[in-house]
């Protein structure tokens, strides 16, 4: 028995003892990395891995949030806003039909491996874009180089769109004329995309020797996209590690850097895919920022002494509804009887971040072409009942599609979102039958087929064009919402055909008063996804289209 | 000796060709397919189609079969749709990590397990049994990632003691030489590095142990408590040999072949199960890696996955039955 009591002493002792071992090493982490005055490393955590350190590769947030820090566009979005300023280019302008853009080039720009920005480099990369062959093709490795510029010098599938860009010269030294075969709506927006970086020409004779589609089954990025050390852009840091295994990209203050230089040495991009994980590793004090921040830690986070800036709104939400799936949505009254029956005030001041706003159409009111006089659908459930019995669909059934298992940007809790727009049209008198479905690749198929009678879904705008958000569902027939009508898409189309600015935006504000008339969905909310940094941090200007610089951040 | 480990070898012939049937059923019965997780939701019918015959999914399945193995045999398993990498250097990549937690984890559970569950023997009825019965009954009926959130909540979140996510600190520039960060942090003499991982392994290795823990500690004080009243014991003890020799030689290695089986298995169950104690430390293994690949259908992965689990189990197994004859050499498995 004293043997046994013995024994049991020396494990607890040696359990103590290991313990105070842990904390002393804690400890010492700890003055290692949060002595604020010495700090040299900024940790913010994202919810993914990047897809590729390319951006040229890419259409994620999580991607071009890495690679935004790294790489540069002809313009940029000013920061903290969604307006356009220069970039690589200190001014631009384009002949009056919009297919000619010339671009006054920055001087003095060096790329991460030495060579000198110029004309003939922003070339060498439109020119390598519109050259891509095989599997660079595919709208899942080039999605916005064809959503911009159409297709490539040759197109190896009829899907294919016809290509738009049409030559890039270098002028002089420092003048970059860039034409496109026909005016677009996504110019010169396109432009300031992450996607069409300028890249060192460098590097990009070393991109040209590996091939995407090497390995013949699936989409095999090339290797060159997956570790650092090839990839040369101009940006404030550049790329120097990217451990897969630890979830984790580093990068480096560029000393070079044309601009501001950066104010923390070293930047670290972790991927921590739970909101409640990055919350805690926050609070642990193991990173200093995170985003897409749950509407629910908010105020905690606050109360805490965190730092929670308000984004800019800068997206949509929406509940669509399929006529294909559902021949009773066909009847405009239905349509009105659905929107008039959610209680969108209360969706937004409930189940929203700070900042979030009741939508009264298909684009925030941020984003030129916003209309100040289209057709209002109030909370109103005896309007929806009496537009219901006028349709004769009193006793209407729908399949209401929604997601698990996922946060998007524009919709934080997509659950709790169907669980009160459910009740709402169910005190209408409708019957709701709920379908819940995986994010990918279930419930996207479904709604993207438009088999589903009414689902949710939304968009966050990648510049401020109107056409970026009417133009992706209404330009023309989407199964997505199973319908076709003229009037709809002419007026969306009308405006992408102009090269004259205020034209446009006036013609995208006419469009968006023939689409609520019509009514295909539901616009249900704007709302900031909330970012969230350590007290320590004075964060970056934090932006609506989710594109801060953290070259801007430093410790207090 | 030799011979077991022969046969036990060729015994996962058919035991692996018996589980690619199973999956090749499986996956031929899942709805949607491997192209919209490809393409994701930009995808066009015409790529759908292009994706699908590049996968030969166009193919009929005992088509599609006889090409998996052709691939396994030639050790391609194939390029993940998530990544765009081969699957084995996706493996090879997070495996390390994995195989270092369920290693920490079983360890836990074994020394901590076998002493508690023949102490408790050994005071049957007393405040250390009741303590240990009733903490492994907890042990087992709590859920493993509700575990590692409330260790992560106190032991990171308040009380700072451990990290609170990941495999190392960004500080740490570790040199990887095999990809296990203890081992490379000692073999390359960084110290700094190897105790940073440690750390980093500490809490998910303790949230992962707790079942493998329990159950040990059950099994061992059963099997104690059904060999300590055994009459070659009580005759050990009437030859007057000393009360170490007979709770050691004669007492615990008798009890230990049933909890050494139960080990093993534990141990393969582990790397399988890492994938929720993986989630709630984002920790870089293939457990975390899994599970976006079951939410994102990635079939090579997951066809991979399962086959390299099922090769590990019949490893592990083979080594519980080397393991059984040197315990106790009256056991001859053939």
């Amino acid at each position: 028995m004293r043997i046994s009591k013995s024994r049991a002493a020396r494990a607890i002792t040696a359990a103590v003892a290991v313990t105070l071992i842990a904390t002393g090493c804690s400890s010492e982490r700890d003055s290692d990395n949060k002595s604020d005055g010495e700090k040299d490393t900024f940790v913010f955590a994202g919810a993914g891995d990047p897809g590729s350190l390319d951006p040229a590769l890419a259409s994620d947030g999580e991607t071009f949030r890495v690679t935004r820090q790294a790489f540069e566009a002809l313009l940029e979005h000013e920061s903290g806003g969604s307006e356009l300023v220069g970039g690589l280019a200190e001014k631009w302008s384009s002949n009056d039909k919009g297919t000619v853009w010339t671009f006054d080039l920055r001087k003095g720009v060096k790329f991460h491996d030495g060579e000198a920005f110029n004309a003939a480099a922003v070339c060498a990369n439109y020119d390598h874009w519109f050259n891509w062959t095989g599997t660079y093709q595919s709208s899942a490795v080039s999605y916005y180089w064809q959503t911009i510029m159409g297709g490539f010098a040759k197109n190896e599938d009829k899907e294919t769109p016809e290509a738009n860009y049409k030559s890039c010269t270098a002028k002089d030294e420092n003048t970059a004329v860039i034409e496109v075969k026909k005016p677009s709506a996504n110019l010169p927006g396109g432009f300031s995309l992450n996607a069409l970086a300028i890249h060192s020409p460098k590097a990009i004779e070393a991109y040209k020797k590996q091939d995407a589609s090497a390995k013949g089954d699936a989409i095999t990025y090339p290797k060159y996209s997956q570790e650092a050390g090839t990839v040369a852009g101009t940006g404030p840091y550049k790329i120097t590690k990217w451990n897969k295994g630890n979830k984790e990209v580093s990068l480096e203050r560029f000393d070079d850097y044309w601009g501001d230089k950066a104010k923390v040495k070293n930047l670290v991009f972790r991927t921590i895919d739970t909101e409640e994980g990055r919350r805690q590793a926050l609070q642990a004090g193991d990173i200093d920022g995170y985003d897409l921040v749950a509407p629910a830690d908010v105020k905690t986070l606050e109360d805490q002494g965190y730092v929670v800036p308000t984004r800019g709104v800068f997206n949509l939400f929406y509940v669509g509804m399929s006529q294909q799936a559902n021949p009773a949505l066909k009847k405009k009254e239905v349509r009105q009887a659905i929107a008039h029956s959610i209680d969108r005030e209360n969706l937004v001041k409930t189940q929203l971040p700070e900042g979030g706003k009741v939508a009264d159409q298909f684009m925030p009111d941020t984003v030129e072409g916003y209309s100040k006089n289209v057709k209002q659908y109030p909370y109103d459930t005896d309007q929806a009942k009496k537009l219901l019995k006028k349709a004769g669909q009193e006793k209407l059934k729908v399949d209401f599609c929604y997601p698990t298992e996922v946060t998007r940007p524009y919709m934080p809790a997509p659950q709790d979102l169907f669980e009160l727009m459910k009740d709402d049209l169910e005190k209408s008198g409708i019957t709701v039958t709920p379908k819940a479905m995986k994010w990918a690749p279930d419930y996207l198929d479904a709604t993207e087929s438009g088999s589903c009678d009414l689902h949710m879904l939304g968009w966050t705008g990648d510049f401020n064009d109107g056409f970026n958000f009417i133009g992706t569902w209404f330009a023309g027939y989407d199964k997505q919402w199973g319908f076709k009508d003229k009037k709809v898409f002419d007026a969306v189309n009308a405006g992408s055909k102009l090269g004259n600015h205020d034209e446009r935006v006036a013609a995208y504000t006419k469009a968006n008063e023939v689409i609520m008339d019509y009514l295909p969905g539901v616009p249900v909310s704007s709302s900031p996804p909330a970012i969230a940094f350590a007290k320590n941090v004075n964060p970056p200007n934090v932006s609506p289209l989710t594109q801060e610089i953290f070259a801007e951040a430093s410790f207090k | 000796m030799l011979r077991l480990v022969v046969r036990r070898l060729l015994q996962l012939i058919p035991t692996l060709l018996g589980l690619s049937v199973l999956l090749f059923l499986w996956l031929d019965r899942l709805p949607g397919g491997p192209a919209s997780a490809i393409l994701g939701e930009k995808a066009t019918e015409a790529e759908v189609i292009r994706i699908n015959r590049a996968l030969g999914l166009d193919q009929p399945v005992y088509v599609q079969y006889w090409r998996f193995l052709k691939r396994i045999a030639e050790l391609d398993l194939g390029t993940s749709t998530q990544t765009g990498q081969p699957v084995w250097d996706e493996f090879v990549l997070r495996f390390p990590a994995t195989v270092e937690l369920a290693l920490l984890g079983i360890l836990i559970a074994v020394a901590v397990g076998i002493p508690l569950g023949y102490l408790a023997a050994r005071h049957r009825g007393g405040w250390l049994d009741v303590t240990a019965v009733s903490g492994s009954l907890v042990g087992i009926c709590i859920p493993v990632f509700f575990l590692a959130l409330i260790l992560k909540q106190i032991f990171a979140v308040e009380l700072g003691i451990f990290p609170s996510y990941g495999r190392q600190d960004t500080g740490i520039d570790a040199t990887s030489v095999t990809g296990f960060a203890v081992l490379d942090g000692v073999l390359t003499g960084e110290l700094d590095a190897a105790w940073d991982a440690i750390m980093h392994l500490v809490l998910p290795a303790v949230a992962l142990a707790s079942i493998p823990l329990a159950v040990i500690v059950r099994m061992t004080r059963a099997s104690v408590l059904e060999v300590q009243d055994e009459d070659y014991v009580r005759t050990a003890e009437a030859k007057g040999l000393k009360r170490s020799v007979v709770r050691g030689r004669h007492v615990l290695r008798n009890a230990m072949l049933p909890v050494v089986t139960a080990v093993g298995l534990l141990t393969g169950s582990l790397l399988s199960g890492a994938v929720l104690t993986e989630s709630v430390f984002s920790f870089g293994g293939i457990g975390s890696f899994i599970r976006t690949a079951i939410d994102g259908r990635d079939y090579p992965v997951l066809v991979g996955f399962i086959m390299f689990i099922a090769l590990v189990y019949v490893l592990i197994n083979l080594l519980v039955d080397v393991a059984y004859s040197l315990i106790d050499p009256r056991v001859r498995v053939y």
